[in-house]
């Protein structure tokens, strides 16, 4: 599955980094520790998450993450979502929070 | 309330396998002398983030906490390096919190706002390089 | 659902709280962040995380969260069971992702804070 369909699927807002929109997907990691994320996501998952400063978009490039989710309303602070295009890794979001969307990706997605 | 009590309790700053005994005590404080649930819970939530705060950017502090006919003050004060700019510190997701105090769940920029939302009333004053002193008032 | 229930759909292990497995719960949150847990006003609300230590147990008892479940096999320590025995908090240790856990709760129908 590719980032687009999950894009139109759970009807997400695109922020930034709309180059990736055509990756595709491996699964989801639900987390807000950057050190959990660099120790324990896989490559192509989609990230989860209410984290919005910069480091997110250093830890989603060197982890090869397909996308960032930020839930519960976040935005991407500016300087993430200026790394997020430069990476061409998406940075979506959501109103809904990190447990009904990660309920809804897993419904999708399935796995992991 | 018919009678006015006071409680002090310490707070030292990077002990994080203590932050919350404070918070915890005037919880237990409350239930037994009744107050509303909803009461306790701004209260408590309120005083859990000004104590984490002390532990996770000051040398030592203090709280204390005062019963009063139709209000409770909890007043958190440390020595420690003081808040340069109040205003923006306010600001949600604003931080200067370390990476090790992020890991332990805090640190993302919402816990002055946190604070606020909570209190009737939140007085901060700080003194860079001396330390700042927090008043949070509940009413009753 | 149950706390019992929950147990049995995450293969978890209930590390305390045996004798209130039959206690309810209405809706569940994801978060490593203390402060965004500290937001919730709901009651009877399940927590899950990803984040073990003392600081979790000091949150729910400040959120008045009665159960949590700890994801990403992490383990819980006994100076966490002490705490949460004192608020009477049930924890489950869970060998799925927070990713999982979620999935599979939502997918049994247990509903969102929002």
């Amino acid at each position: 599955m590719k980032v687009s369909e999950i894009v139109k699927a759970l009807d997400l807002k695109v922020f930034s980094g709309s180059r990736g929109l055509e990756a595709e997907v491996s699964g989801g990691y639900v987390s807000d520790l950057l050190s959990d994320v660099m120790g324990n996501a896989e490559a192509s998952q989609v990230w989860v998450t209410l984290q919005t400063h910069k480091n997110v978009m250093a830890v989603a490039s060197l982890k090869d993450l397909a996308a960032v989710i930020l839930v519960s309303g976040h935005r991407p602070d500016e300087n993430t979502a200026a790394q997020s295009e430069e990476e061409g890794i998406p940075i979506l979001g959501t109103g809904l929070s990190a447990f009904q969307v990660s309920g809804k990706l897993y419904e999708l997605i399935g796995k992991k | 309330m018919d009678q006015e009590l006071h409680y002090e309790y310490n707070v030292e700053g990077g002990d994080f396998s203590r932050a919350g005994y404070a918070s915890s005590q005037i919880k237990k404080i409350l239930k037994r002398l009744n107050i509303d649930a909803g009461v306790i819970k701004r209260t408590v939530v309120a005083c859990y983030e000004a104590e984490v705060n002390i532990v996770a950017h000051a040398y030592s502090g203090a709280v204390y906490f005062d019963i009063e006919s139709n209000r409770l003050k909890i007043v958190f004060r440390d020595e420690g390096p003081g808040i340069e700019d109040i205003e923006m510190a306010m600001t949600e997701g604003f931080s200067t919190a370390s990476e090790e105090v992020r890991e332990m769940g805090f640190g993302a920029g919402m816990g002055l706002s946190n604070m606020k939302k909570n209190a009737d009333q939140l007085n901060i004053e700080s003194e860079v390089g001396r330390g700042t002193r927090v008043e949070i008032i509940i009413n009753t | 659902m149950k706390v019992s229930d929950i147990v049995r759909i995450l293969d978890g292990r209930l590390v305390c709280g045996d004798n209130r497995s039959d206690y309810t719960i209405d809706v569940a949150f994801a978060s490593d962040l203390m402060s965004d847990v500290l937001t919730l006003v709901n009651d009877n609300v399940l927590l899950i995380t990803g984040l073990a230590n003392l600081q979790t147990i000091r949150t729910a008892e400040m959120s008045d969260i009665n159960c949590i479940v700890f994801a990403r096999n992490k383990k819980v320590s006994q100076e966490m069971v002490s705490l949460a025995e004192e608020s009477g908090i049930s924890l489950i240790e869970c060998r799925y992702s927070v990713f999982r856990t979620c999935g599979l709760l939502y997918q049994a129908g247990v509903k969102p804070v929002y």
